[in-house]
């Protein structure tokens, strides 16, 4: 492995994160959203998106990004392989995030509630002052998790094309008859990766326990 | 209508597919529950530095993707002299990369364990064995139930990666028919629609746990 190998795989590992962080962002409020709409218990609408969180979740990455990559063009939608692969990882991770969000509305405390309400709050303002600042700290946990998730499921897309560092590492070794090394270096980074993920979750948490007074695990 | 008939010519491929999937899932769970039974263990009740050093390689199982596993492995072992099919090599990934998970699931599971039976079982005089045969282990299966079930639904889906290293499972027959039909929606649905079956499989499996929990301890 040369030098510039290091640097087609530091390449690459922006690549990664690239995906992982606009497949989070997008996923994250797309999750509230679907996890809102299905506390509003609308008929039809609820059981419609139960299925198919429900089938998104049991869907594997890889075959997602197949799905999204050779299925949506027969719909009129063309997506070049780093779209697709952006659609696919929030498809994937909204459907997670949306399960994360809809068990920490369905434990919020009912009073506090019915207090906001008897208070003259809208349900908007409610929803904004009172929900979401509690509801993303007892959610951040399992919130970090499912990036690492993202993170890790990045090398999915790689069957549709997208140079990330799995895909880069495995170039790598096909050119040099040596694919131990690049692979091993590729399980650095992403331990790298995911190592930053958590630390930031530990410095969130302890920051949370000393505001607030309580530590969320 | 033309897509269901081309899987449906397919089929002996798909069955094949879905075989594969589940032969692996299974004999990988076979053999992970087992080890990681053994190792939460001795993570429990092993020396400070040995459980150290076992939670540092837990930990760096659950920081790498799958598909690197599978890959450091394939390509790997036989630089150890030890060359393996992708079938079992994608088998050796999956044991080792869900032991760690399950390690760390019943491990977390036996430290939340009611102190009172443990010490009810050690007060009437039984061994270290027969402690975690008769109190510890069952306990903590009927407890850590739902969230193996959780880790099994990730592990069918990991599978599906396996198609990389060109394990014959049921993304590569999908992709595979794809290929050779040009016609991308059926076999992918048909694809996912067999996962989720596997899926709600695994669901149903977690359900009878709590069932047998609820009917034990109320």
């Amino acid at each position: 492995m040369t030098f510039d190998d290091v640097l087609t795989l530091l390449a690459a590992a922006s690549i990664t994160l690239g995906l992982s962080v606009a497949g989070i962002a997008l996923g994250l409020p797309i999750g509230l959203g679907l996890a809102l709409l299905r506390s509003a218990r609308l008929p039809v609408l609820d059981q419609a998106i139960a299925a198919l969180v429900s089938l998104v979740r049991a869907a594997p990455i890889v075959t997602l990004a197949l799905f999204v990559f050779f299925v949506l063009p027969e719909a009129g939608l063309e997506l070049a392989p780093i779209p697709a692969a952006v659609v696919t990882l929030t498809l994937n991770t909204a459907a997670f995030d949306c399960e994360i969000f809809r068990a920490g509305l369905a434990a919020f405390p009912r009073d506090q509630l019915e207090a906001a309400s008897a208070y003259g709050l809208r349900p908007a303002t409610r929803f904004r002052r009172i929900v979401l600042p509690q509801l993303w700290r007892a959610s951040l946990g399992p919130l970090v998790s499912e990036m690492t998730i993202v993170l890790k499921g990045t090398p999915a897309v790689a069957v549709i094309g997208v140079v990330e560092i799995t895909r880069a590492a495995g170039r790598i070794g096909a050119q040099t008859y040596e694919p131990l090394p690049p692979f091993l270096a590729a399980t650095v980074l992403y331990t790298a990766l995911i190592a930053v993920l958590v630390r930031g979750q530990r410095f969130a948490e302890a920051r949370i326990a000393r505001r607030y007074g309580y530590a969320v695990s | 209508m033309s897509g269901i008939a081309t899987v449906w010519s397919y089929r002996d491929a798909f069955l094949a597919g879905l075989g594969n999937t589940a032969a692996l899932v299974g004999l990988a769970l076979v053999l992970s529950l087992p080890l990681a039974a053994l190792a939460a263990v001795l993570l429990v009740e092993a020396s400070a530095p040995v459980r150290r050093l076992g939670r540092e390689v837990v930990d760096l199982f659950r920081c790498v993707p799958f598909l690197l596993l599978a890959y450091v492995i394939y390509y790997g072992l036989p630089e150890i002299g030890l060359r393996l099919g992708a079938w079992w090599a994608g088998l050796v990934a999956l044991v080792l990369y869900n032991g760690a998970y399950f390690t760390e699931i019943l491990r977390a599971a036996a430290l939340s364990l009611p102190r009172e039976a443990v010490e009810a079982g050690r007060a009437y005089g039984f061994s270290r064995a027969q402690l975690y045969g008769r109190i510890v282990l069952p306990l903590v299966a009927l407890d850590a139930g739902p969230v193996i079930g959780n880790q099994i639904v990730v592990m069918i889906k990991d599978t599906a990666l396996l198609m990389v290293i060109t394990v014959q499972e049921l993304s590569f027959v999908a992709n595979f028919v794809n290929a050779r039909a040009f016609a991308p929606f059926a076999p992918f649905a048909t694809a996912l629609l067999l996962y989720w079956v596997l899926c709600l499989v695994a669901e149903a499996g977690v359900g009878l746990i709590a069932r047998e929990r609820r009917r034990r301890y109320g």
